[in-house]
């Protein structure tokens, strides 16, 4: 069977089981995405792991996605002519909406039918909590864990939700986008103290390359669809 | 009656046998571990973030230095992830060269596993073995990219440059005499291809040449045989993929399963273990250097007949040729806007994985259309290894911890990104 004659079943076995649940699919470039009302998650889950048509052994990565900036483009063409690159680089505040803002996203791989599926919830910014899936695969105990470091998306349930990547007593969600890449406090010896000490950044935030999104009329073509459907997600 | 309480140990993050920078609280009851609770992200440097502040091309070195010892499986992992999110194929040239590569990684890399985890275990013959090879494939590297090990030699689109016609030599100088310099330089009278093969036709000796010194060794058998053992149920349930499922004897490898580039045209075979135990997966490795060597065979084969470009001509998205840009304004143009701007591929997301030397290599990209990735996920293959490290340590002695973080072949590089 080829990759696409697999990933042909699994819809077809996908509306089936997920009748009773008000999930989305979509197919993009070979993949399938299921987009799982929060609320929905846990039962969903067990079955994808569980019924036999499905049988989604492995859990193979959670991650969080923060959707605040999604689509804001740094520097547009047709405004800014005769502004350098540089200076048309200059960020400026945006509303962010607070629902939807974060996804969690999962990917699944079933061993024994040979297929992926992209499952994602999305979360509002004021409350991201989200069933943990960490009773139905073992690996998402670290997955979660770290999606609740970078995001601070909370997982309900989740045997033991510390920070794993970052630095112990970290402040903050360093990968959400309002977050500064430069970070909020630097570290140094110091000698006078005798100890480490912990201090705003001294160094000033800079784009080197503004981010930039053209409207390609290659790609406007086919991909309309699904960038109006990414939008409104955002 | 004395008092009795359980011991907590502290291991690492500066001890040689922890791989890095690894801090493993170890609760012990006498020499038995209790629980042991891993502590990671000391080497965190935000690689997902800092791609997020780049185009596209600019993240490709930092895939190098993800896991540092199997760098260029990284980079195809990402390099596929674009390539899919823009819909292009590198050619069938470039496609060969990134198996020929990924599979000398992938000996690169269990030989550097081999090594230090034989060291760990007290065999340090072994590490210099492995080291000796590992030197002779840093220069497979070297000719192709200039780099010994960070080499950003696969580009979305194809690789950097064509393999070089010609291997570089050692010169004569006053610490090496020119008896010394013409004896180094023997294999490396040829072409680059000519240099891999010479090393692939040795290899299966030198591998031969481990397993005398390990395979039946009682000390290396008492060490591992039976030591961090995972059943195929756990194995799927913990997230393992590569050598560590494959150990458990599940027959799963990408290269087969969901082939990408050519490897649905090389032949090999993928061997499995039985008891998943830290010694099965060591036979699995070392079988896996002569399947590796088989597979480079073949792509030599087919590269020595095969001329062609290796880079798509699609100058959107890769470079245009130096001596073009000299007279036509067009490919000045092209080439401007690459390195100021770089492209912008479709609105999307994407999941591209490879079969690395660990295991499932995958990148998921989330574009809005952007020169930059919107978010970039790496999904490295030793976190969740890592994170079975208490289900493996559990009611073991602490030297088996040791053989237990060697089995995993960890590298802190892909652990905390």
């Amino acid at each position: 069977m080829t990759p696409e004659e697999r990933l042909d079943e699994l819809e077809e076995a996908l509306e089936e089981q997920l009748e009773d649940f008000d999930c989305t699919t979509t197919r993009a470039d070979g993949e399938l995405t299921l987009v799982v009302p929060r609320d929905d998650l846990l039962p969903v889950m067990q079955r994808l792991r569980g019924h036999r048509d499905l049988s989604f052994e492995q859990c193979i990565d959670v991650c969080g996605v923060d959707y605040a900036d999604y689509g804001v483009s740094e520097w547009v063409t047709t405004e800014a002519a005769n502004v350098g690159f540089e200076r048309g680089a200059e960020r400026e505040p945006h509303e962010v909406r607070p629902e939807n803002r974060f996804a969690a996203v999962y990917h699944l791989l079933s061993l024994d039918k040979n297929v992926r599926l992209r499952v994602k919830v999305f979360l509002d910014a004021d409350r991201p909590v989200v069933d943990s899936v960490a009773g139905i695969w073992a690996s998402a105990n670290w997955f979660e864990r770290e999606a609740f470091d970078l995001y601070g998306i909370l997982f309900a349930g989740h045997p033991d939700l510390r920070r794993i990547l970052t630095d112990y007593g970290f402040i903050g969600h360093p990968f959400r986008k309002d977050f500064p890449l430069i970070g909020q406090v630097e570290m140094r010896y110091d000698a006078e103290e005798g100890r480490v000490v912990y201090e705003p950044v001294g160094i000033e935030p800079r784009t080197l390359v503004p981010r930039v999104i053209r409207h390609d009329a290659r790609y406007e073509e086919g991909r309309k669809p699904e960038q109006e459907a990414e939008d409104s997600d955002a | 009656m004395r008092e009795i309480r359980n011991y907590t140990l502290n291991f690492g993050p500066q001890h040689p046998a922890a791989h890095g920078v690894l801090r493993l609280v170890l609760e012990m009851d006498g020499e038995v571990i209790e629980r042991a609770d891993p502590h990671i992200g000391l080497l965190h440097r935000g690689t997902e973030k800092l791609a997020e502040s780049k185009p596209y091309n600019q993240s490709i070195g930092y895939m190098d230095r993800l896991d540092y010892v199997s760098m260029m499986c990284n980079e195809h992992g990402y390099v596929r992830a674009i390539e899919k999110l823009l819909g292009i194929e590198a050619p069938e040239r470039a496609q060969y060269i990134r198996v020929m590569f990924d599979e000398i990684t992938r000996i690169l890399n269990h030989l550097m596993w081999l090594g230090t985890h034989a060291l760990d275990v007290g065999a340090m013959t072994m590490f210099l073995y492995c080291f000796r090879e590992r030197e002779d494939l840093m220069d497979c590297y070297e000719a192709v990219s200039g780099a010994r090990m960070h080499a950003t030699y696969y580009r979305p689109g194809g690789v950097y440059r064509d393999l070089p016609e010609q291997m570089p030599r050692y010169e004569s100088s006053e610490f090496v005499s020119e008896r010394e310099a013409k004896r180094r330089n023997a294999n490396r009278e040829g072409s680059l291809l000519d240099f891999i093969e010479d090393f692939v036709d040795r290899f299966p000796g030198l591998v031969d040449e481990y397993e005398t010194l390990l395979t039946d060794n009682r000390i290396w058998k008492q060490r591992t045989v039976g030591i961090g053992v995972v059943s195929p149920e756990r194995a799927r349930q913990l997230g393992f993929t590569g050598p560590m499922l494959r150990g458990s004897g599940i027959a799963w490898d990408l290269r087969k399963k969901q082939p990408y580039a050519v490897y649905d045209q090389v032949d090999f075979d993928i061997p499995i273990g039985t008891n998943g135990d830290c010694y099965d997966r060591y036979l699995v490795r070392v079988e896996e250097f002569r399947q590796s060597a088989r597979i480079i065979k073949q792509c030599i084969q087919w590269l020595r007949a095969n001329p062609g470009p290796v880079m798509l001509d699609n100058h959107k998205v890769t470079p245009p040729k130096r001596a073009e840009m000299k007279d036509d304004m067009e490919a000045l143009i092209h080439h401007f806007k690459l390195f100021t701007e770089g492209y912008c591929p479709p609105a999307g997301e994407v999941y591209a994985a490879v079969e690395a030397p660990k295991g499932e290599f995958g990148c998921y990209i989330v574009s809005d259309g952007a020169n930059k990735p919107y978010r970039l996920k790496i999904r490295a293959p030793g976190f969740p290894h890592m994170a079975a490290m208490d289900e493996m340590a559990r009611g073991h002695m602490l030297a088996d911890v040791v053989a237990i973080i060697g089995t995993m072949d960890v590298v802190f590089g892909e652990i905390d990104r």
